[in-house]
């Protein structure tokens, strides 16, 4: 920082750290109205009075959604994608890198496939080849449908293998040396060495399961097999859906929410899982930029 | 085949062939499907559609409102795009004034969040915000004296609060980006500055601003490759029919043509002609930046 104390500097102080707190202030908010709306009682929030602060305060949306029938199953949805999902990613792209790290004099077909893969991200078939390929394998209803056609993440692909090829040729030369196989190398040497940019790409996979939604909307033709995301963006487009399709035992608390208190309850625990993982794909995320792409 | 020396590498075949597999069926297949773009396709008969030539490009070409999309996909991604380069970087030689501080990072980790939630959530967000009649925004522009707005209805706002609601969800990650290309501009550059005289304005003008400049140069010729997407996720979770004239974009239009009135055969003329365009495009910008910014993909 420099030191320059003239008025102009002092005055550039001032709006700099005003402006920014504005803009910071700006983003949160629209959270913490919906967060507040979705502890407020229904006629509060009918009658406009809730702000950033809940009005008659009630879990009673929160209640309703652990009710309702749909919500949960979603949920459970949503977490067996991401489980099943992110072992698949990670396990081929793992696998991939390592193979694709090898120069092409140990390894004479590594360009061939390593051009194979990327193809997929330049040129794709676009929407309706798509669905007619994944409802002709059958996996139309099945959670499979939602992690067999992304299994390998190309772009992670090529993260991971640029960051194998930085780690010291030293190590896994003398294993070979010594008879190792390359399953050996992989599992023993390589991975090890590699516990943050796995860490960084596992995180980017849950993010990017748990967010998946058109999907789950478009393969999945019974509504209980919709995972989190999907049966949201089904209550968003409308809002009565969150009544209509909860299937629930909830009579009771239909006077304390209404569809939009429960609509923000259910918004906010979408988001809960990407809540918690936040700080670390913070934490790690500047050094995953730039293990991946930037190379001089 | 079996050379002295390829028994080595077959265990690297085999790590690859369940992606090979897959990416072959879900990604390959999907390709070849796009042949029905050229056929009167029917799902019974798959492939043995009689073909038609370019009849369903015609087709398209002749609906009304198509070239309408067209023009609404450029107009919202290229706002999108520049806004996606100019108010990251501006925020990031803010923040750079900033110093280290408990503000800074308080005031990336807020805007950096939304990067990370989906279009549903986003979508709800906003929906909820800007609602004419009940919304926090409206509520408060009412105080000072502004009729309701309808964001989402008004076919001239939509396309604004699409391109300022993205930017919004996207700015994070490019100011995260370019303060990271920030911190490795050499001090010892700003150390003569000052020596000559420089004040923090013409160290901004003269050292920051050219120091990122390559980076801002390969951001900006990667982004080259989405001008024909105008954020399918965002547009269909918060468009409707009073919107169509300015909100409709390639995607949605697909979707709705080819999965909603089932004409699968034009909808994939369309996803076709759209993904050469990406092809196109995308190789171009691969190209520019690894000649002008020396970046290689692997």
């Amino acid at each position: 920082m420099t030191r320059d104390d003239t008025l102009g500097t002092r005055l550039f102080v001032i709006f700099n750290y005003s402006f920014l707190s504005l803009v910071g202030l700006i983003c949160l908010l629209p959270f913490i109205n919906l967060l507040a709306t979705s502890f407020s009682g229904s006629t509060a929030v009918a009658s406009g009075e809730v702000k950033f602060w809940p009005v008659d305060f009630t879990l009673a949306s929160y209640e309703f959604a652990m009710r309702s029938k749909q919500f949960s199953q979603s949920m459970l949805v949503a977490v067996e994608r991401v489980a099943l999902g992110v072992v698949v990613n990670m396990l081929l792209t793992i696998l991939a890198g390592y193979a694709l790290s090898k120069e092409k004099g140990n390894f004479k077909w590594r360009n061939f496939y390593a051009w194979f893969f990327v193809v997929t991200i330049l040129f794709s078939g676009g929407l309706i080849p798509w669905y007619v390929v994944i409802s002709k394998t059958g996996l139309i209803d099945s959670i499979w449908a939602l992690i067999l056609p992304n299994a390998l993440p190309v772009f992670n692909v090529i993260v991971l293998l640029n960051f194998f090829r930085g780690l010291p040729k030293e190590l896994e030369e003398a294993a070979f040396m010594d008879g190792a196989s390359h399953w050996t190398v992989l599992w023993k040497i390589i991975t090890p060495l590699s516990k943050p940019a796995l860490a960084t790409l596992t995180l980017f996979c849950i993010v990017n399961h748990w967010n998946s939604w058109f999907d789950g909307l478009i393969l999945m033709n019974r509504t209980e097999n919709y995972p989190l995301q999907s049966y949201l963006q089904t209550v968003i487009i409308n809002p009565e859906n969150i009544i209509n399709l909860s299937r629930g035992d909830y009579a009771d608390l239909l006077n304390l929410v209404n569809a939009r208190t429960s609509r923000a309850a259910q918004l906010f625990m979408g988001t809960l899982p990407i809540l918690l993982v936040y700080p670390f794909l913070q934490k790690y995320f500047t050094s995953g930029l730039v293990l991946g792409s930037v190379k001089g | 085949m079996l050379k002295i020396g390829n028994s080595r590498e077959t265990p690297l075949h085999l790590m690859l062939l369940p992606s090979v597999v897959l990416v072959l069926i879900y990604s390959y297949l999907p390709m070849v499907g796009l042949l029905i773009a050229f056929q009167k396709f029917n799902p019974a008969h798959l492939f043995d559609s009689p073909w038609v030539g370019w009849e369903n490009f015609k087709y398209v070409y002749d609906m009304p409102g198509s070239m309408q999309v067209l023009w609404n996909t450029l107009t919202i991604s290229l706002f999108k795009i520049i806004g996606l380069i100019v108010v990251p970087v501006t925020f990031a030689l803010l923040l750079n004034e900033v110093g280290k501080s408990l503000f800074k990072r308080t005031f990336q980790t807020l805007i950096y969040l939304p990067n990370f939630l989906s279009w549903i959530i986003m979508a709800g967000v906003l929906i909820d915000i800007l609602s004419p009649s009940e919304g926090i925004v409206n509520k408060s522009l009412g105080l000072i004296g502004i009729d309701p707005i309808y964001f989402l209805g008004d076919a001239t706002w939509f396309p604004i609060t699409m391109i300022v609601s993205d930017v919004w969800k996207g700015f994070g990650f490019g100011t995260v980006v370019y303060l990271a290309a920030l911190t490795s501009i050499d001090p010892a550059l700003y150390e003569s500055a000052r020596v000559d005289g420089a004040g923090r304005w013409k160290q901004t003008l003269y050292i920051t601003l050219p120091g990122i400049t390559p980076i801002i140069v390969l951001m900006s010729v990667l982004s080259l490759g989405n001008v024909l997407n105008a954020g399918f996720d965002q547009i269909f979770n918060l468009y409707s029919a009073q919107v169509y004239e300015t909100g409709d974009i390639i995607d949605t239009f697909v979707y709705r043509l080819g999965i909603e009135q089932t004409q699968f055969s034009p909808a994939t003329a369309i996803g076709l002609f759209k993904s050469v365009i990406s092809f196109t495009l995308i190789a171009l910008s691969y190209y520019l930046a690894s000649k002008f910014a020396d970046y290689r993909i692997f």
